[in-house]
């Protein structure tokens, strides 16, 4: 409830700061001869209600609060923001982003969190040339055969957080191991980068289980696995399910017995529910708490002031995504119709991101450290790197 | 794979059962005695296992929170009744799909207001969290004992009331024919707001037990719902005996469809109630269609 009083205000005095923007631009003038000072249109297509509402939300705030740090104006233009809740609903994908792009003729296109939804939404993207940041959704194909120029990803592809787990586990001295997820786009792609690290590394995945999706009923395949006695389990599930299923698992007394190990999406913003559940799991993530850098430093005390509550994982890339619609104004000096010298810029960027320095892959994908964390006294502990600048395999990709 | 694997999943499938059919027993009732398609039932499952977490933590106690919390879920289904649903009795079933439609929406966001987006759990109590050991490497956790436990006896005392008191007999002649109950002087709207509160708190209640064996997240109510429609459809609409087996057999033929036809399991619910309603289009326990 705070945080939504908290938001709200953040509108109200972002409509104000606006305002008086446009007072003074009044007696500025324009760089361009036309339209050059009009608002600088951000559609957002972001789940705001549903299971992957509070990534919607943490990556909004954390999108609003880089670009209000940096000044609030892009290029020297007013910004408008677009907002559309996507419900995490794929058949939906099509007319919101349809919505956005015609009805309101956004100069950038901001979202999504679903794979799915972002299937049907870089399809008109690439179509309609519209300069796309995905803040979320991991869909290998949108940095891969579904590559674009103008589509460029601040997070993660679904392969990417789950294949340097391939190596930890076999490096804990675990050889045949059992893999599980959500039978969905994002869950199989997850295992596949799982597999081919451990595969990789000498082990062997002696099952491979998909539960249909969105269900949490998991007994079964916890009785399935306690018959199997692998050496240790890799499993991706996320929010309501992430929850339910570290839970279980300690519950049907598996927790101690075989080891369990993710990539950092099971303990991201669940760790307060799940518990004591939790505690020793090993994940490998893009981002962690307690990491030690200037920007992180910066950034999470900033981001629990503006909003009342902890950053996370999505926070940050919400919070890069901001940093790099800013910085790609300021290199076109707000031009957004000069897209060619927009997208070239955009390819060369660093991002100073709480993550850590990161910076895109030839398919607009970001070449990111991967961090080894355990759950220890209910927070995601900081062990190590668990594999430097790994860059997704851009398969199929014809750019660059 | 041997015996003692096939028995536990059976457990795990009456289990699961006992669950379903403490969501499918209320809107069962709902449907086949006030013909009323009640898409909000979902909802309530939601609002029981939301007052589960907010009361648990504000009392400290589970079993406080599910005395404080059940009256308040009744309440807030009754005024539904009142409210809102009464006035579409007389109505096209499309209405009624429109207004409960509706009143998903509007719990989603209440709860969004009132609870935000984050995600929660609710604490198990101490005497109820410990494991029984089945294998060397599987344990059984108490509180779902507990609940197969608690669920049996609401069964017990529901069969008592429909078959045994002046109420029961009431709901039975409502369920088979609503209009000769109305010619007969009964007071159906008392009965049918007996009747919803009932359900509402069946469906709340069941939120509230499954509560501390899920998470408490947004939208959680949905996914309940289409398997209670299944278990309804596959009952026979308005019978507890046909909600109760069709619980059970949606129970063990999902839990035995993961395990033995993992690339199917999502289908093989629907397909059952398919192959049912091929042999008794109205459902295992249903009135035959007059």
């Amino acid at each position: 409830m705070t945080s939504m009083k908290n938001l709200n205000a953040n509108r109200r005095r972002f409509v104000q700061g606006v305002a008086a923007g446009a007072a003074a631009a009044a007696f500025i003038p324009g760089r361009f001869a036309i339209g050059g000072m009009a608002k600088v249109k951000v559609g957002i297509l972001l789940p705001y209600s549903g299971t992957y509402a509070f990534l919607g939300e943490k990556i909004t705030a954390g999108m609003k609060l880089a670009i209000n740090q940096a000044g609030g104006k892009p290029g020297g233009r007013d910004i408008e923001y677009v907002q559309l809740d996507s419900e995490a609903k794929p058949p939906k994908a099509t007319d919101n982003t349809n919505k956005l792009i015609t009805g309101e003729n956004i100069d950038f296109l901001v979202g999504p969190v679903h794979s799915g939804v972002a299937m049907a939404m870089a399809k008109i993207a690439r179509e309609e040339k519209i300069i796309t940041i995905v803040p979320n959704a991991g869909a290998n194909q949108l940095t891969g055969s579904l590559c674009a120029p103008n589509i460029f990803r601040t997070s993660f592809s679904n392969w990417q957080p789950s294949y340097p787990s391939g190596k930890v586990v076999y490096d804990d001295g675990h050889r045949n191991v059992v893999t599980m997820a959500w039978n969905y786009g994002a869950g199989k792609q997850a295992l596949g980068g799982f597999t081919q690290g451990f595969e990789g590394a000498g082990g062997k995945v002696v099952k491979q289980i998909l539960t249909p999706f969105p269900k949490v009923e998991f007994q079964a395949y916890l009785t399935e696995i306690a018959s199997l006695k692998p050496d240790a389990v890799f499993v991706f599930y996320a929010g309501g399910g992430a929850i339910k299923f570290v839970k279980d698992y300690a519950a049907a007394g598996l927790k101690d017995k075989i080891p369990l190990y993710s990539s950092g999406f099971l303990t991201e913003g669940t760790l307060k529910a799940q518990g004591a559940a939790a505690e020793g799991i090993k994940t490998t993530l893009h981002y962690v708490d307690t990491l030690d850098n200037p920007a992180n430093r910066t950034f999470r005390p900033a981001f629990k002031k503006t909003t009342g509550k902890d950053a996370d994982v999505y926070a940050v890339q919400g919070y890069d995504t901001g940093k790099l619609l800013v910085q790609a104004m300021e290199s076109v000096k707000g031009d957004t119709g000069a897209q060619q010298a927009l997208i070239a810029a955009m390819e060369s960027m660093v991002i100073d991101s709480p993550r850590g320095e990161w910076s895109f892959s030839k398919a607009h994908n970001p070449v990111q450290d991967f961090y080894l964390r355990q759950v220890v006294g209910g927070e995601n502990k900081f062990l190590g790197v668990a594999h430097k600048a790994l860059a997704h395999p851009a398969k199929g990709c014809r750019m660059g | 794979m041997d015996t003692s694997f096939y028995l536990i999943q059976a457990l795990n499938g009456v289990q699961y059962g006992f669950l379903l059919f403490l969501v499918a027993s209320g809107l069962t009732l709902i449907f086949g005695i006030m013909g009323v398609i009640n898409l909000a039932h979902g909802s309530f499952y939601m609002i029981g296992a939301y007052l589960a977490y907010w009361l648990t933590d504000a009392t400290g106690n589970l079993l406080l929170g599910i005395l404080i919390g059940l009256p308040i879920a009744i309440l807030v289904g009754l005024a539904i009744e009142r409210f809102a649903i009464s006035f579409l009795y007389t109505r096209d079933h499309l209405y009624q799909v429109l207004l409960t439609y509706g009143l998903i929406l509007i719990f989603n966001e209440s709860q969004s207001i009132l609870w935000g987006n984050d995600l929660h759990s609710v604490a198990l109590p101490d005497m109820l969290a410990g494991s029984i050991p089945l294998t060397d490497t599987l344990s059984y956790p108490v509180y779902r004992v507990f609940v197969s436990a608690v669920c049996v006896v609401i069964a017990l005392a529901m069969l008592l009331v429909i078959q045994k008191t002046r109420l029961g007999m009431m709901i039975r002649a409502g369920a088979s024919n609503r209009d000769m109950v109305q010619i007969l002087g009964i007071d159906i709207s008392r009965l049918f707001a007996i009747v919803f509160g009932a359900g509402a708190g069946l469906a709340a209640f069941a939120g509230m037990m499954a509560a501390p064996l899920d998470a408490v997240y947004p939208g959680m109510g949905e996914g309940v719902l289409i398997t209670s429609f299944v278990v309804v459809v596959i009952g026979g609409v308005g019978s507890i005996k046909g909600a109760f087996f069709g619980a059970m057999l949606i129970g063990v033929a999902d839990t035995f469809g993961s395990v033995l036809a993992p690339g199917f399991s999502g289908i093989v619910i629907y397909a059952l109630m398919a192959l049912v309603l091929l042999w008794r289009p109205q459902g295992l326990f249903g009135q035959q269609a007059p």
